[in-house]
């Protein structure tokens, strides 16, 4: 069984309860949370066309993430970046068996329900797109497609959650190669988690509850929380993971697996690269057979990135206020 | 196989499935040929059947837990692990497969059977072998058999489609009993283990 903290099930879906026979309910939260743990110790990868859809797909991918400008390139054109092409998203969605995302911009209700339309396996209310509305996320209960939302702590984290989301990905920052922020996202959820958890161990509920104030979260997400000891969703992580070893590094530090935007198809070995970073998260905990999958890429043609300190663009910061 | 998917949710609902049946045992990550060696039974979690099937390719682990399964290790599949179980594989959308696959169960399984995510479903799901009470049948992106081998017992039908079967040691599910709270078909698993 996994943690339904949280849900909110409308009596349309009737989660309650074992349904009969006849019904079949969607859209419940099991579907939505259990969905995100069939993903788990795998690698999803941002893809612009189908071509790359089937690179990812026969590199070993879990799912491919749609978008029509990665990251890396959204940075450098600047401008406004919406959700992707329907057309690509048809056309990737005619030819992968694995399961398809893509992403919408946080707070916009009506493209996600496009991509719900679409038929889309998850959406991602994600901030490598313009933010459409700068005081509300998306009310992700009402959607029967799953969402996975961005966070950099444990509070922005609940906060998504208690909206709906049914994932998290830690938000690191997009399109740089630079795997430091992933890290430090993840050390803070992590340290977070801890706190929490020893607060409850030692039957401390009104440090808890002060807690669960400053982090503007519902108590008893908090509470499941500590009580877990983890998320109460499957955590990824993201945002600037380049190489086989940045992957095995955030494996090590806990996480349920990673997303590679810009880091696998802005390299100039993208094949190899999908293969290599796939390999070294399932294998994490065997450094030779990281070492291995290190070989396979050449740090030459790696993205060459950006020092995430120097950017003018910090995408992380989109929407962790709400 | 502690390769990708819900393997957290199996060990959990194993441990669970011992502590009920007075069973000892331990549940360990199999990602190694040599790991392979020391089990009593695996279980092949959900989770996305092409990455577990590549995956365990690369370093012999497939070889030899299909060896293992043909010689009467009790394996259980669920959803991705019923489809990497199978002999014949195509995709509802794409056809054909050409995934690496155990193939050690006889049986042709359609993959995505019932539609993408927004289509997946619960329903209350019978396996008479197990006890009058239904299941809790989560759907999940999930394939359906479409044919079996003569030496294998369908234990449930959906539709028009099989949901659940049995070739002596091997049993499969399209659905994930591991996320329903209900551990019968985990405990029917030890009971082949034992």
């Amino acid at each position: 069984m996994i943690s339904l903290v949280g849900s909110r099930e409308d009596g349309r879906r009737g989660a309650a309860g074992l349904p009969s026979q006849e019904t079949k309910v969607v859209g419940s939260t099991l579907l939505k949370r259990g969905f995100a743990h069939m993903l788990k110790h795998g690698v999803i990868m941002d893809v612009t066309n189908a071509e790359q859809a089937q690179i990812a797909e026969d590199a070993g991918a879990v799912a491919v993430m749609v978008l029509d400008k990665l990251p890396y390139d959204i940075r450098k054109a600047g401008g406004v970046a919406r959700t992707a092409s329907l057309s690509a998203i048809y056309e990737i969605l005619k030819t992968t068996t694995i399961p398809v995302m893509a992403k919408c911009r946080i707070g916009h209700t009506y493209e996600a329900r496009v991509l719900e339309d679409a038929g889309v396996d998850m959406i991602d209310e994600s901030e490598v797109l313009t933010p459409a509305d700068e005081e509300r996320h998306i009310w992700k209960w009402d959607f029967t497609t799953p969402f996975v939302d961005g966070a950099r702590d444990l509070g922005e984290a609940l906060r998504r959650i208690e909206e709906g989301a049914a994932m998290i990905r830690t938000k690191g920052e997009p399109g740089t190669g630079n795997v430091a922020e992933a890290i430090k996202h993840v050390r803070v959820v992590n340290a977070e988690v801890a706190r929490l958890r020893a607060f409850h161990s030692a039957g401390d509920t009104q440090e808890l509850l002060k807690t669960a104030r400053e982090m503007r979260v519902a108590y008893e997400l908090a509470l499941e929380t500590a009580k877990l000891g983890r998320l109460p969703v499957v955590n990824f992580a993201a945002g600037g993971i380049a190489t086989p070893a940045d992957a095995a590094q955030m494996m090590q530090l806990g996480c349920d697996g990673i997303f590679v935007g810009s880091g696998i198809f802005k390299s100039e070995d993208p094949a190899e690269r999908a293969r290599a970073v796939v390999l070294a998260t399932t294998f994490w905990d065997d450094s030779k057979t990281v070492a291995e999958a290190q070989r396979m890429v050449d740090e030459r043609k790696s993205l060459l990135g950006m020092d995430s300190k120097q950017t003018d663009l910090r995408m992380q910061e989109r929407g962790a206020q709400l | 196989m502690g390769i990708q998917g819900d393997i957290e949710e199996h060990v959990r609902a194993i441990a669970q499935a011992m502590e009920e049946e007075g069973v000892h045992g331990e549940t360990t990550m199999l990602k190694t040929p040599e790991s392979v060696d020391l089990a009593d039974g695996v279980v092949i979690p959900g989770g996305e059947s092409t990455v577990m099937g590549y995956l365990a390719s690369t370093n012999g682990t497939l070889t030899r837990l299909r060896q293992r399964i043909a010689e009467g290790l009790p394996a259980l599949g669920t959803c991705a692990g019923a489809i990497a179980l199978s002999a014949r594989v195509e995709d509802r959308v794409v056809g054909p497969t050409k995934q690496p696959l155990f193939g050690v169960l006889d049986a042709t399984v359609r993959r995505n059977a019932f539609g993408r995510q927004r289509e997946s479903f619960e329903t209350a799901v019978s396996i008479p072998k197990l006890g009058e009470k239904p299941f809790r049948g989560v759907f999940i992106r999930a394939p359906v058999v479409s044919s079996v081998g003569e030496g294998v017992e369908v234990l449930s039908r959906l539709d028009e489609g099989i949901v659940a079967v049995q070739q002596r040691n091997i049993l499969a599910t399209c659905f994930h009993p591991e996320l329903s709270g209900d551990t019968r078909l985990h405990r029917h698993f030890l009971s082949l283990a034992r």
